[in-house]
């Protein structure tokens, strides 16, 4: 029998490994958003995994709610990448400073 | 090692391949597949969990929706991928030690011995973990389901809203002034003679 611990590695591993993507690909706009998509994987995995060895399915209803608001914030960010293409011919991120922040 | 430790193992190891592929490739399409394969491995992980109807919901939206929407974009859009590259090998040695750092923070926490607890009873053959689960959802949490709907119609219209283009001089024809139109706007009656041979 697999102990709930390892599920919750495999998670953090999943997130760390997530959080470097952002690190690395700090250019590319279209990777950091599959890193957040990686990132919201790990947090579901260890709800799940939870629901499971708790014995309670709450955790599976808020993984449910989890991957709806992401969903929709996969569909806005990528509304927003297109639009940010077709104004400035680019996604890099270093050239996105017309706000000057 | 029983068929399930096995099978973990297996599954765990495509699952980190596949998220180091996808923060590593070159290349935006081969990493949103590494995702893909990723979402496969965690589907199913979350079976094994007995969360069968998460499972089955993770491959169908997100490997039949989103990541086909992520392809998409990545194809659509005419990306330079030298340019994406610069800075890679410098982000390299700090993002390492962060994700070493915070690996192995995380797991001295989570693979402490509280967590160590083994895992309940398989649920019996004809349990219904879809069934369980739309129970909870439509009596006890109808009212966030409810809020989980509005919040996806409003991304569908903030999606459609933000991509929307109004391009002035194509020739469209616009329906409602077609409708609108009178008997005098299109023909003009004259009064003439008429022609004698």
């Amino acid at each position: 029998m697999i102990p709930l611990s390892h599920y919750l590695v495999l998670g953090a591993i999943l997130f760390a490994l997530s959080v470097t993507g952002i690190f690395l690909n700090r250019k590319n706009l279209i990777i950091l958003l599959m890193c957040v998509e990686l990132m919201l994987l790990a947090v579901n995995m260890n709800f799940v995994a939870f629901s499971h060895y708790l014995g309670d399915l709450v955790g599976q209803v808020f993984v449910f709610f989890i991957l709806t608001v992401a969903a929709a914030e996969a569909a806005i960010g990528l509304a927003i990448l297109v639009l940010v293409f077709r104004n400035r011919e680019t996604i890099n991120v270093q050239d996105l400073d017309e706000m000057k922040g | 090692m029983t068929v399930e430790e096995i099978l973990f193992y297996a599954m765990s190891t495509v699952l980190v391949a596949a998220a180091v592929a996808v923060i590593t490739v070159r290349n935006p399409v081969h990493a949103a597949l590494a995702l893909v394969l990723a979402f496969f491995a965690t589907a199913f992980h979350w079976v094994m969990l007995e969360a069968e109807f998460l499972g089955i919901l993770l491959v169908l939206v997100y490997v039949g929706a989103v990541m086909v929407l992520f392809l998409f974009v990545v194809m659509m859009l005419d990306i330079n991928i030298a340019r994406m590259r610069e800075g890679f090998a410098r982000f390299l040695p700090v993002g390492l030690v962060v994700a070493v750092g915070m690996m192995g923070l995380m797991a001295m926490v989570v693979g402490a011995g509280v967590f160590r607890i083994p895992g309940p009873e398989r649920a019996a053959a004809d349990h219904s973990n879809t069934a369980a689960l739309g129970h909870l959802l439509y009596t006890e949490y109808v009212y966030p389901f409810e809020i989980a709907a509005v919040i996806l119609l409003v991304a569908i219209i903030a999606a459609i809203a933000l991509t929307l283009r109004r391009r002035p001089g194509t020739l469209h024809l616009d329906p409602g002034r077609q409708a609108r139109v009178r008997r005098n706007e299109r023909v003009r009656m004259v009064k003439m003679h008429s022609e004698k041979q």
